[in-house]
C-alpha cells in the first residue's frame, strides 16, 4: 500500500502534492502580506518577465538573459568542463602511479579542505573582476570532487582486467582507453555530476564577489536596491536551473553507462 | 617449443616456485597438476612473462621470454574479471586484435569466427554477465583463440565451472588442439582432468612448488569422456597422479612413507 500502483499515478500523484505546496506558500504569503515574502505567482510573473519575455527571433530570451543568463551559464559550464578534463586527466595518473599518489596526496587533502569560497578573493587579486576570475573560482571549486573519485575509480580497476590488458599486449593508451577509463567510469561519472552542482554554486559566489554581469551580480543588485521581485526571481531561476541541469546530466550519464552495467549494478 | 629451465620465483625470502624445468613440444597437451599452495599460477605468469622469474629463464620457440610475447594467449580462471563487462560478447574477442588487424569491419570478422569455433556466434550483441559461466568461459577460450597463438596457457581454466560444463570444455580444448596444433599448457588442481587432457602431466609439489614427477600419459586419441574414464589405464594413471598430489603434501612423515612409484621423477 506504500507504493503508487504506476509511473502514471505517480507522476499525477508528484503534481498535486507540488501543487498543494504551491498553494499552501501562495495562501501564506497573500495573509501575510510582508514585502520580503513573495507569493509564487508575483515571482511566477517576476522570472517571465526578467528573461523569458524576449521577442521571438531571440527564442523568447530577454535581453537581461542574454545580458546576464547566458554569461553566468557559460561561465558555469566552461568552468565545470575544464575541471572536468583536468580532473580525470589528473586523477588517471594519480590513480594508477603509486609514485605520484604518494607524491600528490597531501596536495590533494589540503586542496579539496580549503572551502573554495574563501578563495573568490584571492582569484579576484590575481584576474581582477571578470570571467577569468569567475572561471577560475568555478575550477578551483569542482575540481575536487572530479578528481577524488577519480583517483578512487582509477585505483581500482580489478587487478585481472588490468592483467588481461598486458596478456592481450594492449598498448598502453588502449589499456587507459579501453580498460582504466571505462573501468572507472562509474564513479568519474558521480564525481561530474557533484561538480556540476558545486559549480552552480560556485558560479554565484563568484559573481557576489566581482562580476560585471550575470544572474549572481544581478541577485546581489536587487538585494541592495530591495529589488525583493527580482531577488526571488533568482533563487527560483537557480533551483530550476539546477534541476534541468542535472536531469541532462543524468541522461548522458545513462546514455554511456547503460552499455556498461556489470552484475553488479544489473537490476 | 616451449624451454622452461631451472625457474625460481622469490617474493623476498620467500619461494614460492623452486627450480622448475620442463619442456613443451610444438602441439603438446601439458597439464600441470598440484596441491593449493605449490605456487601454479605464479608458473603460469612465468611462462607468460607477465611476471619475471628470479632466476631461470623460459624460452619460446628459440626467444628468451622476458615480456608476454606474439603468439601466446592465456585463458584466466576468473572468466568474469578477465572479460570487460562494458564491452560486448564480439568487442571482447576482438579488443585484443587491434594490434594484428586493421579495419573494424576484419577484426569483427574475426572475432565471430573465433566465436564460431566455440559455438557461440548467436550470443556476438550479448554482454558477458548475460551469459552462464560456461558460456563466458567459451567467450575467453574464443577470445584466445582469435588472437591465432602458438602457446595456449590456461590457468585452472574450468576450476569454477560445474561437472558437466568442465566436461564439455575439455573436450573443446581437446578439439582446438587437434584442428589447430597449438601448444597447450593448462594448469589444474582437478587430477582426473590432468589425466584425461594431458599428453604428459607435471606433479607439482608445495612449499615451494618443485615438479615431483612428469607422468606421460598413454591413453589412445580421441579421448571421451566416459569410454576413456572407463579404461583400466586411465584408473591406473589417476591413481599414480593422485598419489603424488597428496604424497606432495607438507607433512614430513607421510612424504617419506609415501609407496608411490615415482615415474621418470625429476629430482629424486
Amino acid at each position: 500500500m506504500s507504493r503508487l500502483p504506476s509511473a502514471a499515478w505517480r507522476l499525477v500523484a508528484q503534481l498535486l502534492v507540488l501543487a498543494a505546496a504551491l498553494a499552501a506558500w501562495e495562501l501564506a504569503t497573500r495573509s501575510a502580506a510582508s514585502p520580503y515574502f513573495l507569493p509564487p505567482s508575483v515571482i511566477a510573473k517576476s522570472v517571465y518577465h526578467l528573461w523569458f519575455a524576449g521577442p521571438a527571433r531571440h527564442l523568447w530570451l530577454t535581453s537581461d538573459a542574454t545580458g546576464n543568463l547566458l554569461p553566468s551559464l557559460g561561465r558555469m559550464l566552461g568552468g565545470w568542463a575544464a575541471a572536468s578534463l583536468a580532473g580525470i586527466a589528473l586523477g588517471i595518473a594519480i590513480g594508477r602511479v603509486r609514485l605520484l599518489a604518494e607524491l600528490a596526496e597531501p596536495i590533494v587533502h589540503f586542496g579539496r579542505a580549503v572551502p573554495a569560497p574563501t578563495l573568490v578573493p584571492v582569484f579576484l587579486l590575481m584576474f581582477k573582476i571578470g570571467t577569468p576570475m569567475e572561471v577560475a573560482a568555478i575550477i578551483f571549486g569542482v575540481i575536487w570532487p572530479v578528481l577524488l573519485n577519480t583517483i578512487d575509480g582509477a585505483r581500482h580497476v580489478h587487478p585481472l582486467h588490468v592483467e588481461t590488458a598486458r596478456a592481450f599486449r594492449l598498448p598502453a593508451w588502449q589499456r587507459l582507453t579501453r580498460v582504466i577509463a571505462p573501468s572507472a567510469a562509474p564513479k568519474i561519472f558521480a564525481g561530474l555530476r557533484l561538480a556540476l552542482s558545486l559549480a552552480l554554486v560556485m558560479m554565484i559566489i563568484s559573481e557576489f564577489v566581482g562580476s560585471t554581469d550575470g544572474i549572481g551580480r544581478e541577485e546581489i543588485i536587487a538585494q541592495s536596491n530591495f529589488d525583493i521581485p527580482t531577488m526571488w526571481a533568482v533563487i527560483v531561476l537557480l533551483g530550476l536551473l539546477g534541476i534541468v541541469l542535472n536531469a541532462l546530466f543524468g541522461l548522458a550519464e545513462h546514455a554511456v553507462l547503460a552499455r556498461q552495467k556489470g552484475p553488479s549494478s544489473h537490476a | 617449443m616451449l624451454e622452461v629451465t631451472g625457474l625460481t620465483k622469490a617474493y623476498g625470502s620467500h619461494l614460492v616456485i623452486d627450480d622448475i624445468s620442463f619442456q613443451a613440444a610444438d602441439g603438446e597437451l601439458v597439464t600441470i597438476v598440484g596441491p593449493s599452495g605449490c605456487g601454479k599460477s605464479t608458473l603460469l605468469r612465468c611462462l607468460a612473462g607477465l611476471l619475471p622469474p628470479t632466476s631461470g629463464q623460459v624460452v619460446l620457440d628459440g626467444t628468451p621470454v622476458t615480456r608476454v610475447p606474439p603468439g601466446l594467449a592465456i585463458v584466466f580462471q576468473d572468466y568474469s574479471r578477465s572479460l570487460y563487462p562494458w564491452l560486448s560478447v564480439r568487442d571482447n574477442v576482438a579488443l585484443p586484435l587491434r594490434r594484428t588487424i586493421r579495419g573494424r569491419v576484419a577484426r569483427r570478422e574475426a572475432a565471430l569466427a573465433a566465436l564460431g569455433t566455440v559455438g557461440l556466434t548467436a550470443f556476438a550483441d550479448r554482454h558477458p554477465w548475460q551469459l552462464s559461466g560456461g558460456m563466458q568461459q567459451r567467450v575467453a577460450i574464443a577470445r584466445a583463440l582469435a588472437c591465432d597463438p602458438g602457446l595456449l596457457l590456461m590457468d585452472e581454466p574450468f576450476g569454477s565451472l560445474d561437472a558437466q560444463t568442465r566436461e564439455d570444455l575439455e573436450d573443446l580444448v581437446l578439439r582446438v588442439r587437434a584442428d589447430r596444433n597449438i601448444t597447450i599448457v593448462l594448469v589444474t588442481h582437478d587430477i582426473d582432468e590432468s589425466v584425461y587432457t594431458g599428453d604428459r602431466v607435471i606433479v607439482l609439489a608445495a612449499g615451494p612448488g618443485r615438479v615431483r614427477a612428469v607422468i606421460g600419459v598413454d591413453l589412445p586419441a580421441p579421448r571421451d569422456q566416459i569410454g576413456t574414464k572407463e579404461l583400466r589405464e586411465f584408473a591406473h594413471l589417476r591413481a599414480e597422479v593422485s598419489r603424488l598430489v597428496r604424497g606432495a603434501a607438507p607433512a614430513p612423515r607421510a612424504a617419506s612413507g609415501t609407496p608411490a612409484r615415482e615415474t621418470r621423477t625429476n629430482h629424486g
